[in-house]
């Protein structure tokens, strides 16, 4: 039945009118997340009123009313709850949501971490743009060290968080990273997100024109920088990146390098200004599936300048999906019944009876 | 056994207490179910500390379990007991005050050494002389030397043996009230037959030793016998509060034809309720044990959005914490029932007893004009048919609902005659399955009940958008406009409203008119009862009105209240029903009877309290 059905973009377009700031990266995510939709739709003959996206409360959380398929706009910080009551009650629904940096790792790091832990089959897209925009400019958990804001007019102190860090840590199966204008990018890596088993965190590096502009903008500001700042990783491809194919990433046994290709070959500088060189061979490819996160956590964390900025998918491997196995446990104990209905259950155990 | 010494009683009231190790609340439940299955009526009060494993042998680690058993059917656990089990000086400390004049005090004496009597506090080496037990039975004998005794040669090890010696002290109070003790020795099997033969073998010698025990050395003048009454025709159990909150539930689901799901964290008293619900995967239940409360409540709501009949359990602390999304609920007008086991407040308070402290944050604490129905059970078993209409009302009119019990009914058990099924009425939720016009508005609304449409993510055609913020009365979508907000605020006050259509006209029991109207709320209703029936008996004119639905209020109060004389409500809390009333029914005059101490009302205070007031 579904299998026809040919969707389109335009078909996950609500009637309501988009209400970001201009210039706002919110608004490419949507055209990559409505792309990524019809594509799923399209493909995995998905029909369109199985999707449902929910959100919490934040300049991206507005998200759901611009997706025309169920929707649910929740309170702040709860939406990977929300999203994993839906899930657990109907898995056969295609579940996503939609959170940012303040949402999901200030008021709502409890509900992220256990929705990572658990593995529920959730996409969601984890809006990062380092600031608190609804409320107009107070500095968020992701927000970079120095920064002046209205809450921190001196400068913040407090180390940020890396999303795919905390992430990984809390176990996760899989981590992704895209960047608002990439928009391309972006619907590949939520269509991988929606089509993985289990929780998939997305993080959208965005633009806040209004109180964080150009907060990503050395690395990703335009093609060229990207080129040379961010490393588009690629499972069971080498870690090469820069326009020339020039820089690469090895692992000296206790970090990441990033090594420069010269005429003399390969090679990095180590801290004590001596040069080491390395073979090509040397460079890392990368294994998403690796069981081991260790070389995970290293890439998620990776910080301009001193690295480049990974991007792509980072981590993806197999694990059981929570809903799913709630399900099992099910239909497991259903199979099996001994009590088949509430009667049945009232008249079980120690009871006793009373004749006329 | 001398059967010239059995004397016939109409009722006793029987403590067991011992450090919270010393499986006490086990040989309650034993003792009131043995006596359950005969017919007897029963009620039962386990009444225990906060910690697990308090000190051994002091007073904060005393664990108690009152049963109150009787010919015919029995309302509360007793004030006072005419047996206490004391299995050491703390528990004999603790309890004192419970005595009867004449009560039986059975006593293990090898636990009264000179380091156990001092860490109990009490100043001399003679605790009875201490507390001045003169008139009392005192019957001090070995438990546990004696179940020593009678376990030698299984070969167990020595804390095995001493965990039997409950079981001795159980074999001395059937001896006592003459109560045979094959049902024990059902459960034993039930429990340790084929896991443990050795332990079973065990426990049940221990419970045939301390009978013998008490037939052959004639520790007792007298024993006793309560006849059992013949109850009405049927199947019973014993049921506790929390059992019986699951149940409904499930029955709830069963007769809507929605899956049951719960999220929610654990949290003293109300756990066993997601621990009962956690067992049911055989009929469908879908449990979540949630990261924290707040995750609770929403992984229901979002579970309710996708169709479930959805219910989160917890107690005060936990509701604080659900407040906002309850009023996310209230919002996105989705059923959904919260139950909250009351206990001792503020804060963390007294986690492990019984208190009305809630009933104000439930009827008002949220952010905005958020109302909720709120229900409150009033024994262990009615939590059953409490928590089957908390689900009827929450899934029929697409709302909130609220259902408070307490640690008393909660923990407290009773034998309950089972219902049907077929007895229990169809629950109809508002699902629809294609719009009714050419789009669909999902804040459609059925005009009687004010109740919106359910449409469940996954139907095609119906896809729409809700959430926390406001929205458009007629279409749904996001609306700021200042009037739209007034009518919505109207339209979800007015549906809560409505519910007073369906729900019993209030009810008063004794006379319709009179001196004195004892009105209360909850599980206080078996204390209010007998001490209003007590003094009926003697002839005074007080009659009592107890709620179970606080809001909206029933009809048909104004005239049951218009027709007393003088109106005296009794709350565990400091007036918050009280204070509702002159709210809500300003025209009559309220006296408070009230109580904080963790402890549910005796029948004795209320009976003194309402003589005072009517001299």
């Amino acid at each position: 039945m579904s299998h026809n059905c040919i969707y389109s973009a335009a078909d996950f377009k609500s009637d309501q009118e988009v209400k970001w700031c201009p210039g706002c990266g919110d608004h490419a995510v949507l055209s990559s997340m409505q792309g990524a939709l019809a594509r799923i739709a399209t493909e995995d003959g998905v029909p369109k009123e199985k999707f449902a996206v929910i959100s919490g409360i934040g300049c991206s959380s507005r998200f759901p009313y611009y997706v025309k398929t169920y929707g649910f706009h929740g309170i702040h910080g709860r939406a990977a709850a929300i999203a994993t009551g839906v899930k657990t009650a109907n898995p056969e629904l295609n579940v996503w949501v939609a959170t940012g940096d303040g949402d999901s790792l200030a008021i709502g790091g409890n509900h992220f971490i256990h929705a990572v832990r658990r593995n529920v089959d959730l996409t969601m897209m984890l809006f990062n743009n380092e600031i608190y925009g609804l409320t107009k400019g107070q500095y968020s958990p992701t927000t970079k060290i120095g920064k002046i804001t209205k809450t921190s007019p001196f400068g913040t102190f407090e180390k940020p968080f890396k999303p795919g860090e905390l992430a990984i840590g809390a176990g996760g199966t899989f981590f992704a990273r895209s960047v608002d204008a990439e928009v391309a990018l972006t619907t590949e890596l939520l269509v991988a997100g929606s089509r993985h088993r289990g929780m998939a965190v997305i993080e959208a590096l965005v633009n806040c024109v209004i109180f964080n502009d150009k907060t990503h903008a050395p690395y990703v500001g335009d093609k060229a920088t990207r080129a040379e700042n961010t490393i588009l990783l690629k499972h069971g491809e080498k870690m090469i990146y820069g326009a020339a194919r020039d820089k690469g990433l090895v692992f000296d046994g206790e970090k990441l390098r990033v090594v420069r290709l010269s005429e003399g070959g390969w090679s990095y500088e180590t801290g004590g200004g001596e040069t080491r060189s390395v073979s090509e061979d040397d460079i890392l490819v990368h294994d998403a599936h690796a069981a081991n996160p260790m070389i995970h956590f290293l890439l998620a964390g990776m910080t301009y300048p001193e690295y480049p900025v990974a991007l792509g998918i980072i981590r993806q491997v197999d694990a059981l999906a929570y809903d799913a196995e709630v399900a099992r446990q099910v239909e497991d104990a259903r199979a099996s019944a001994k009590i088949e209905n509430v009667d049945g259950l009232l008249a079980s155990g120690s009871t006793w009876s009373v004749a006329e | 056994m001398n059967e010239q010494k059995i004397k016939q009683v109409s009722d006793v009231v029987i403590r067991f207490s011992g450090d919270s190790g010393d499986g006490m609340q086990l040989t309650g439940t034993l003792f009131s179910d043995a006596a359950a299955v005969l017919g007897n009526g029963i009620s039962t009060f386990p009444d225990f500390p906060a910690e697990i494993r308090a000190p051994h042998g002091s007073i904060a680690g005393v664990s108690g379990f009152q049963v109150h058993i009787g010919s015919g059917r029995v309302t509360t656990p007793g004030d006072y007991c005419d047996a206490l089990v004391a299995m050491n000086p703390a528990a004999l400390r603790a309890n004192a005050k419970w005595l009867k004049r004449d009560a039986t005090v059975i006593i293990d004496g090898d636990s009264f050494v000179e380091r156990d009597i001092q860490k109990a506090g009490f100043v001399t080496d003679d605790p009875i002389a201490e507390l001045g037990l003169t008139d009392h039975n005192i019957v001090m004998t070995g438990i546990t030397s004696m179940t020593r005794d009678a376990l030698e040669g299984l070969g167990l090890d020595n804390k095995s043996v001493v965990k039997c010696k409950n079981m001795f002290a159980l074999g001395i109070c059937f001896y006592l009230y003459n109560k045979p003790l094959e049902h024990t020795f059902e459960y034993i099997e039930r429990k340790f037959g084929k896991k443990a033969p050795t332990i079973a073998q065990a426990n049940i010698l221990a419970l045939k030793a301390g009978y013998n025990y008490s037939a052959n050395n004639h520790i007792f003048a007298n024993t006793y016998d309560v006849a059992p009454a013949k109850p009405a025709p049927g199947t019973y159990r014993t049921i506790n509060g929390n059992q019986a909150v699951a149940w409904g539930f499930i029955a709830a689901s069963e007769k809507s034809g929605r899956p049951l799901f719960c999220g929610s964290y654990p949290i003293t008293p109300a756990t066993v309720i997601l621990e009962e619900l956690a067992k049911r995967r055989d009929l469908g239940v879908k449990t979540v044990q949630a990261e924290d409360e707040i995750a609770g409540i929403c992984t229901s709501i979002g579970a309710a959005f996708a169709g479930n009949f959805a219910v989160t359990t917890t107690s005060g602390p936990g509701l604080s914490l659900k407040s906002e999304a309850m009023g996310l609920a209230v919002m996105t007008e989705l059923p959904l029932v919260v139950v909250d086991v009351q206990r001792g407040g503020p804060s963390t308070g007294l986690p492990t007893k019984t208190e009305q402290s809630d009933l104000l944050q439930a009827l008002y604490g949220r952010n905005g004009e958020a109302p909720m129905v709120v229900i409150a059970a009033s024994t262990p078993s009615d939590c059953f048919h409490y928590a089957f209409w908390a689900g009827k009302i929450a899934l029929e009119r697409m709302t909130p609902v609220l259902l408070l019990t307490d640690g008393f009914i909660a923990n407290g058990s009773e034998p309950w005659r089972i219902p049907s099924m077929s007895d229990y009425p169809a629950i109809t939720p508002p699902v629809i399955s294609e719009a009714p016009g050419e789009q669909y508005f999902c804040y459609d609304r059925d005009p009687s009940a004010g109740a919106r449409t359910w449409a469940i993510p996954g139907t095609p055609g119906l896809e729409h958008r809700i959430g926390g913020l406001e929205k458009d009365k007629r279409i749904g979508c996001v609306s700021h406009d200042p009037k739209n907000h007034q009518t919505m605020t109207e339209l979800r006050a007015a549906k809560i409203a409505r519910v007073a259509d369906c729900i019993p006209t209030q009810e008063v029991i004794g006379s319709d008119e009179g001196d004195l109207l004892v009105v209360g709320w909850g599980g206080t209703k078996g204390h209010l009862q007998s001490a209003v029936d007590a003094m009926r008996e003697e002839g005074k004119k007080v009659s009592l009105c107890h709620f179970n639905w606080i809001n909206p209020l029933p009809r048909g109060v104004e005239e049951i209240f218009a027709k007393f004389k003088k109106i005296v409500v009794c709350e565990l809390n400091m007036g918050q029903f009280a204070g509702y009333l002159r709210m809500n029914l300003p025209e009559f005059r309220y006296e408070q009877y009230n109580k904080v101490q963790g402890l549910p009302f005796t029948v004795d205070e209320l009976v003194h309290h309402f003589e005072t007031i009517l001299k």
